[in-house]
């Protein structure tokens, strides 16, 4: 437990520090510092999770399972690496005047403020914070989608604020009914800790909480831009800086999604029925499809990756919202092979539109010649995320694919279309940016590659053999959710 | 003896509605800095018309003739039926609520009727705004009577109101959204500020003032008198049916003096509101009349639903 | 359950949710920024009066503690913050031009029947006072929402996102007698850094488009041009 309490009182103390510190040259180097002393701090939390089983804070504040512990360990490790690619990134930036020292500043202490929010949102056992924690992430990224000041990503952020903001809106009215529903049967101030709530699930009234899983998913599933609540994603990824989009991507999403699935798990305990399932299945199954064919009309490479994400993320929450054993660890493994493969393809679009100082797709051209690093790592990220074996996604997809065509096989054909679709729209527009001739103005740039090989490798471990610890916390999480055990 | 109290109470009506018009006047007068008239003005004005000879165009028929005397007829009908300072009044058993909105509309009808006979382009313009106005304006204030007549089960005003006075104390939410419409439906039929201006003759905008341009001597006093009345007539509703408290449940002398004094008292805290409200508030166009009292329909519904959503049985 | 067979409480809530749902109504309709904010910090006011009465009756005291925080922020510092911001726009003039807002009128009558209609399904378990309560607030969030719909100024955005905050904890006060404390001061501060950040906002839109009209932002597209 002092684990928690030291990472987010380290997330916390940056924000401030952050904020207070003069212009120091150094800002990125420490950032990094920062973010990797949390990713030790989250291993050791893990490595405790996994000697001793789930974990309990005294006032029970926090709760530590098999389901969050290695969400949090992904987090922590995300944020490091992006962190590690924005300090060159954000030094890049400043040497082409787009950004001043101040907002640096800004853009460092907003960092560890959404990581904040992030861990928040993953630690805490009581819904409400939950809910605080994600309008935290919000409010955190928001000034970070506007850094650049430009009209268009003052719009964008406008309308990230805006619509996000009202979309949660949505989940802390259910999750009001939620604890609505959890005082009629005599709960008191611990009658939003989900550990509670858990407990009795079975004794909750189920007309209430059916009305309250509808607001809560429209709520976390305008956070996770699952159509057609899904407008701000692709402005706020395109126009904000990379690094941003990186994390937006590989962690905002997830938690959000987390905060479905915990909120699922309640509901489904109170009705009996698959309600909630039908539902996070209808949303996720649009979202697949539409983003999918947003894909081909795209002409921003991020503007192309974030529908991806909508792709992904409508994936998942099909993927969870059909339940079983097999579609639930099918789902846990995508999210983690999903944030790790998108955020090595942010960070390589980022390289890649420095090279070519634009983020058109059309100015974008011949990768492989000018920095070959780059243009493969380019590719190989796009066949990653596209589903190739052997990297996990293909792994994740797989299962995903065949638990549809056990339980309700006449959804497969929308599946493999969508992803044929997909795998379509992302190669007609990587393939001329990678191949071709070499651009005669365009030079490489200083990159830091190393999160782009460590993620790739990564999935494609992930996709060869998934470790035994973590597909034991897999497996424990199937059966915590799906309440079948593998 | 109850139809003595009957013929004494509407008798009061009439005389006081003069007065009340010239309080509404002084009020009106002190919030603007300006030197205000006697109370008792308005009877002087009416006086001085009754003495002045009519004069009738020539293009006039009979009916520019009679109508006052209907309208004002019309108007004592009506203050007969509302309880003024007792609330078991025979009169009101015989005609309830629709009939009082029934008599204002005829009054209305003659009076438009009226307006369009010299064939002057003012009147007809008036006349056509009025008709418009009030054919907006009735949904609203049935919706808000209904609203209160579904809370008593009748529509027998006095009913009504012993219903209100024997539940006590209740706050109702649809009480408070009748109310405001009420209020608003007053504004507009009535001719005060935001709809219409009681004291411009300004040729654009009238609305009550060019139906009556033509009107003068008797004719005019009766009318002017007519509209004092259906002033006092909105007020005396308004006070008597959302605050009832005060008003005399029997026929002694105590009782009624105290419900002649609760309906005075209750009737001034009006004025106040009334002539607070046409200082602070300009008029509207023409135009956005609808959008006002398309909200004055909304809070009618909205109190009606509400009636039914909130307060009754399941 | 008639209104007559409740206690003093019970007719004040129901009352006071009644007139919650009436300043909703009003803003919708209202083109004036001006008077939108003083309609939305009369709403703060009713919340702070409910908010007080609940504590009152209950004895609940940590809602003395919301009830002067609503006032502090819902009536106080919001409004004023945006009042400055049109004030130093000089928009207090202007009257925006709402489009269709008879119908607008219609649509938000309707989401206040539909609001009921939603949460018919908990009649049966619970007092009336809960069911009026959340399809009130309900409603006062749906009516936020068609209010940022109908208005074009970034400041009426702001008063609707305000105010279905206002549908919100007027949920939790009535039904749940407040959220945990930790919850409420949690969800207090968002809302007191999401104003800030609003103030923030106006002045980089201004910097950008030289004006508060979010209809000129529309250069994003879901399929670029």
């Amino acid at each position: 437990m002092i684990a928690v309490y030291s990472l987010l009182l380290l997330s916390a103390a940056s924000i401030v520090f952050f904020a207070l510190s003069g212009h120091k040259e150094n800002m990125g180097k420490f950032n990094t510092r920062i973010n990797g002393v949390s990713l030790v701090i989250t291993i050791i939390l893990a490595m405790t999770v996994f000697n001793q089983g789930t974990l309990l804070s005294s006032g029970k504040a926090f709760l530590i399972d098999s389901f969050n512990v290695y969400l949090i360990v992904l987090t922590a490790f995300v944020g490091f690496t992006t962190s590690l690619f924005s300090e060159a990134y954000m030094a890049h930036e400043i040497e082409l005047g787009k950004l001043t020292q101040a907002r640096l500043k800004l853009y460092y202490s907003m960092y560890q403020g959404f990581m904040l929010a992030m861990y928040l949102v993953l630690t805490t056992n009581n819904m409400g914070i939950m809910w605080v924690a994600m309008e935290g992430a919000t409010l955190t990224t928001v000034l970070l989608v506007s850094l650049y000041r430009t009209p268009e990503s003052i719009e964008a952020a406008w309308k990230y604020f805006i619509l996000c903001g009202v979309g949660i809106a949505q989940a802390l009215f259910g999750t009001i009914l939620l604890y609505y529903a959890a005082s009629q049967i005599g709960g008191s101030d611990n009658a939003l800790l989900w550990s509670v709530l858990h407990e009795h699930a079975t004794e909750l009234n189920p007309d209430i909480l059916e009305i309250a899983f509808v607001f809560l998913l429209i709520g976390y599933g305008t956070k996770m831009g699952l159509v057609p609540l899904h407008n701000w994603l692709p402005d706020a990824h395109s126009e904000g800086p990379t690094p941003m989009s990186a994390v937006l991507s590989g962690l905002l999403l997830n938690d959000a999604l987390y905060a479905v699935i915990r909120n699922k798990m309640l509901i489904d305990g109170a009705t009996q029925t698959h309600i909630a399932g039908y539902l996070m299945m209808g949303f996720g199954l649009v979202s697949f499809l539409v983003a999918v064919l947003f894909l081909h009309r795209q002409k921003d490479i991020k503007r192309l990756f974030s529908y991806s994400s909508i792709e992904h993320i409508g994936l998942m929450t099909f993927a969870f919202g059909i339940g079983g054993s097999l579609a639930t660890f099918a789902g846990l493994l995508h999210m983690t092979v999903h944030s790790l493969v998108k955020s090595a393809i942010f960070v390589t679009v980022g390289h890649a539109s420095q090279i070519s100082g634009t983020q058109k797709m059309t100015g974008i051209r011949g990768l492989m010649k000018t920095q070959p690093k780059v243009g493969w790592g380019l590719l190989v990220g796009t066949l990653a995320i596209a589903g190739f074996p052997p990297f996990g996604v293909f792994t994740s997809e797989f299962l995903v694919f065949l638990a549809t065509m056990h339980e309700y096989p006449w959804l497969t054909p929308f599946l493999l279309l969508g992803i044929g679709i997909a795998f379509a729209g992302l190669f007609r527009h990587v393939q001329p940016m990678v191949y071709g001739a070499k651009p005669e103005d365009k030079t490489a740039i200083n990159a830091n590659l190393m999160p782009i090989m460590v993620h790739l490798g990564l999935a494609l471990w992930l996709g060869i053999a998934i470790p035994s610890f973590l597909s034991s916390w897999f497996s424990q999480a199937t059966l915590l959710i799906s309440g079948s055990a593998l | 003896m109850n139809g003595l109290m009957a013929v004494v109470q509407t008798a009061l009506f009439v005389a006081l509605s003069p007065l009340l018009m010239g309080f509404l006047k002084f009020c009106k007068c002190w919030l603007q800095n300006r030197r205000a008239p006697s109370f008792l003005q308005p009877y002087r004005d009416l006086l001085k018309l009754t003495y002045k000879q009519p004069v009738i165009s020539q293009e006039a028929s009979w009916l520019f003739c009679v109508a006052p005397y209907l309208i004002f007829t019309a108007m004592i009908l009506a203050a007969s039926v509302v309880p003024f300072i007792a609330v078991d009044q025979p009169t009101s058993a015989e005609a309830d609520v629709i009939v009082l909105v029934g008599f204002f509309a005829f009054a209305r009808f003659f009076l438009a009727l009226a307006g369009l006979d010299i064939g002057t382009a003012f009147g007809g313009m008036g006349s056509s705004r009025e008709m418009t106005i009030s054919s907006l304006a009735e949904p609203a204030m049935l919706m808000a009577v209904f609203t209160l007549t579904m809370t008593a089960s009748t529509t027998n005003l006095s009913g009504a109101i012993e219903h209100v006075l024997q539940e006590g104390l209740i706050l109702r939410p649809s009480f408070v959204f009748a109310l405001f419409a009420l209020i608003l439906v007053t504004m507009a039929e009535t001719g005060r500020i935001p709809v219409d201006n009681p004291t411009t003759h300004l040729e654009l905008t009238m609305i009550h003032e060019a139906m009556i341009l033509e009107y003068s001597g008797r004719h005019l006093a009766l009318i002017e008198w007519a509209s004092a009345l259906k002033l006092m007539l909105y007020g005396v509703l308004i006070s008597n049916i959302f605050f009832p408290w005060g008003i005399a449940e029997s026929f002694t002398l105590s009782a009624l003096g105290y419900g002649l004094l609760a309906i005075l008292g209750k009737l001034v805290f009006l004025c106040i509101f009334l002539a607070l409200a046409e200082t602070a508030v300009a008029k509207m166009r023409l135009f956005r009349v609808q959008e006002y009292l398309g909200f004055a329909y909304l809070l009618g519904v909205l109190g009606m639903l509400s009636h039914i959503i909130l307060e009754s049985t399941r | 359950m008639n209104i007559e067979s409740q206690d003093f409480y019970t007719q004040a809530i129901l009352s006071m949710s009644a007139l919650v749902g009436l300043t909703s109504f009003l803003m919708l309709g209202q083109g004036r920024l001006l008077r939108l904010i003083f309609v939305f910090a009369l709403q703060g006011l009713l919340l702070t009066l409910t908010t007080g009465l609940s504590a009152y009756s209950l004895d609940n005291p940590h809602l003395y503690i919301s009830a002067v925080l609503t006032f502090s922020l819902k009536v106080i510092f919001i409004p004023w913050m945006l009042q400055k911001q049109v004030l130093e726009m000089n928009m207090h003039r202007d009257v925006e031009a709402l489009k269709n807002n008879t119908a607008v009128m219609l649509g938000g009558a309707s989401l206040m029947v539909f609001s009921y209609y939603v949460l018919q399904p908990i009649i049966h378990t619970s007092s009336m006072i809960m069911l009026n309560a959340l399809a009130v607030s309900l409603s006062v969030v749906l009516l936020g929402l068609l209010l940022m719909i109908s208005h074009r100024q970034a400041v009426a955005h702001v008063v609707g996102f305000m105010s279905i905050e206002n549908g919100l904890f007027f949920a939790a006060i009535v039904a749940t007698n407040g959220m945990p404390m930790v919850v409420e001061l949690g969800v207090a501060f968002d809302v007191l850094v999401a104003a800030i950040l609003f103030g923030i906002f106006f002045l980089h839109i201004r910097i950008s488009i030289d004006s508060l009209d979010v209809d000129l932002m529309n250069k994003l597209h879901e399929v670029d041009k």
